[in-house]
């Protein structure tokens, strides 16, 4: 009825959502880079038209990683679909990182 | 800290402020290096890890960063709390920064390389914040539960602890107790390489005891040994206090025993202050008494006295002291005199030693008394805990405390003097208390065995329990030996009768001298009446003889003149001189 739903209908289907992701790096490390790039990478084939992606740079916002217990580099946090979920590394392992999005199930992969 | 100070190479090194772990490091944990603590559950690893922080921010200035990967920030505001230390207020004065590191292993996938900048992110960011000289990292193990390829994990801990180095802090890191050949789980003493120190939490003999051991000290002397410690009111105590030397000023000052007979035996001035004397005897003769006396003395001149009782609870003392004339209770009310009664057995035997040391501190105390040390000794039965006596007199002395202790002696023993040897060398006033048995009696005789730099009573007096306190009565001797209690009694009938048959002779003597002299005052009154009738007698003769020569000069005078008469050409008398 409102004007968020809208595009929300015509997009997907109602029970799939919207992804919410946000990505934590440090700097231009190779490692950052690799899982920005992986990640589009992902959405787009995946997700098309459906997710978020805020990326937090931990050396422009330190105090961050704290509030958010951030440990690992790179780290991808998805905030929605619930529960929440991370997952770490440059995200260069497709397989597991649809796993940790919930976009294939774990018994696929193993 | 003597020994490194004289050498130019040492490490410079960030004191701890935890009571004992600095004498024992010779001045604390290396400065702007990592310190690993490592230990099993319970052992301490965190509040060793906390306590240095908060000490740091609160004695030393230097504001800490504490990442905790156990604990939330309440739980360990609320541990540290029970040291007596408040986390929140320094957290909110901006001098600590806490930083829990939450990492649950089921929300995490791992999709790829990468490694733990998030940590140096947040460490890097928490010692900029307080400007932080000192952090604590506890325990960082717990990361190999949470996350996954521990390849990486050791690689990034070993980057974790350089990089630390790099930022000049001081850090402790704690690490879980591994088995085997390791002293952590996961070899976290690969990575750190200037001190490692193993706190361990063991049961022995039904009494549990806290040890910490420095293992490795790099570029530094350090104690090897493992040191009992406790977790107390006010945070860790190391043992020992002080260091073993022989160091500490002797005084000349000197203090009642309490015993006034006592002192009279002691150059009539009592123990030396700061000294520390030991009251040996078997049970019931009179070694809490002589206690009691001592803390009353002390109390009286205004001085603290702390009493550790491991045999009797303080009411039951303090009654049986009130049988004989000594009320402690006033004392106890002004806040002088503490009781501490506790069985040895209660807590591990070091740590009860810890303990001592940590109320006498904490008390500051002029006068300490331990009754009976002995239950110390027995209860440990090893030459490690001798030695743990040995520091705790010794620690006595130099705070310039007068130390009593008492030594119960079992009562079959042939010579007394020999039981307490392992302690006598530090005994500076040894007084030995002894059941004479005579004469169907049992009796308590005292004497002095030693007293270092005084000229003591060389006497065995009697000590006698009486309702005034303790009194010391000269003891007799006798043909068989110490004559006392009823012996004693009768000896001094025997002298009091001595005296009586001898002063009932001088009185004699006295009254037959008042009477000679009474009697030669008469001979000399009649000799001298005797004399002036014989000097009047004298006299009178010489009067009259005076007389006779008169009358006889006047008679020839007469005659003479008659002749002139007659015979008128011999001498011309003038005319009309005749008649």
């Amino acid at each position: 009825m409102t004007a968020e739903s809208a595009p929300a209908w015509h997009t997907a289907p109602e029970e799939e959502g919207t992804w919410d992701l946000r990505l934590y790096v440090a700097g231009r490390s190779p490692k950052s880079l690799q899982a920005i790039v992986n990640l589009q990478r992902l959405c787009e084939e995946y997700l098309p038209g459906r997710y978020t992606i805020e990326l937090v740079d931990l050396l422009e916002e330190p105090q961050l990683a704290e509030g958010h217990q951030i440990v690992a580099i790179p780290t991808l946090v998805r905030k929605l679909p619930e529960p929440m979920r991370k997952i770490i590394g440059d995200l260069s392992n497709t397989e597991r990182t649809l796993v940790g999005l919930d976009l294939k199930r774990r018994s696929d992969i193993i | 800290m003597h020994s490194q100070q004289t050498n130019g190479r040492s490490l410079p090194k960030s004191r701890t402020g935890i009571r004992g772990l600095d004498e024992i490091t010779g001045g604390g944990l290396p400065e702007g290096r990592t310190t690993l603590v490592c230990g099993g559950p319970g052992c301490g690893k965190t509040l060793l890890a906390a306590e240095f922080l908060v000490r740091g921010a609160q004695e030393f200035d230097e504001p800490g960063v504490f990442m905790t990967f156990e604990e939330t920030t309440a739980e360990l505001a609320a541990n540290v709390a029970s040291l007596g230390f408040d986390l929140e207020q320094l957290t909110r004065e901006g001098r600590i920064h806490v930083d829990h590191v939450l990492v649950e292993r089921h929300q995490i996938e791992e999709a790829g390389e990468f490694d733990l900048e998030g940590l140096f992110v947040r460490l890097g960011h928490g010692i900029r914040k307080v400007g932080a000289k000192r952090v604590a990292v506890d325990t960082v193990e717990t990361l190999f539960g949470g996350l996954p390829n521990p390849g990486i994990l050791r690689a990034e801990l070993k980057r974790l602890f350089h990089w630390l180095k790099d930022q000049g802090v001081t850090a402790v890191i704690t690490g879980e107790q591994g088995d085997g050949t390791l002293l952590t789980r996961h070899g976290l003493e690969e990575y750190v390489s200037d001190c490692v120190i193993i706190l361990d939490h063991r049961a022995e003999g039904q009494m549990s005891t806290r040890r910490l051991r420095i293992v490795k000290y790099r570029g530094s002397s350090h104690g090897t040994n493992e040191y009992p410690f406790i977790i107390g009111e006010r945070g860790f105590t190391v043992m020992p206090i002080t260091s073993a030397r022989l160091d500490h000023e002797a005084t000349d000052e000197r203090i009642s025993s309490g015993m006034a007979d006592l002192d009279e035996m002691l150059e009539g001035k009592g123990y030396y202050r700061a000294s520390s004397i030991l009251i040996s005897g078997t049970a019931g003769t009179g070694k809490t008494t002589s206690c009691g006396h001592f803390v009353d003395a002390a109390c009286r001149r205004g001085e603290r006295a702390l009493y550790f009782a491991f045999e009797e609870s303080p009411a039951q003392i303090a009654r049986n002291l009130r049988s004989v004339g000594i009320d402690l209770k006033p004392h106890v009310d002004s806040g002088l005199l503490r009781f501490h009664a506790s069985r040895p057995t209660l807590h591990g035997l070091e740590t009860h030693l810890a303990m001592i040391l940590h109320d006498v501190q904490e008390f500051e105390p002029a006068a300490v008394v331990l009754d009976p040390i002995t239950s110390l000794l027995t209860t440990g039965a090893n030459n490690e805990v001798r030695s743990m006596v040995t520091r705790l007199i010794d620690s006595l002395k130099s705070h310039g405390i007068t130390g009593l202790f008492t030594s119960l002696n079992s009562a079959g023993d042939a010579d007394l003097e020999q039981t307490d040897a392992d302690v006598s060398s530090l005994i500076d006033t040894w007084l030995l208390l002894r059941d004479v048995e005579l004469n169907g009696e049992r009796n308590r005789v005292l004497y002095v065995l030693k007293s270092r730099g005084m000229a003591h009573s060389n006497q065995l007096r009697e000590f006698l329990l009486t309702p005034q306190g303790v009194q010391l009565a000269p003891a007799y001797l006798g043909p068989s030996g110490v004559l006392t209690g009823s012996s004693r009694v009768q000896q001094e009938a025997v002298v009091r009768a001595e005296q009586a048959e001898r002063r009932q002779e001088l009185e004699q003597v006295r009254r037959r001298l008042e009477q000679k002299r009474a009697e030669t005052g008469a001979q000399i009154v009649a000799l001298q009446a005797q004399l002036e009738g014989v000097e009047a007698e004298f006299k009178a003769v010489l009067d009259a003889e005076a007389a006779r020569e008169a009358r006889l000069l006047a008679a020839e005078a007469v005659l003479a003149r008659s002749r002139r008469q007659t015979t008128e050409p011999e001498q011309p008398v003038p005319a009309g001189s005749g008649s």
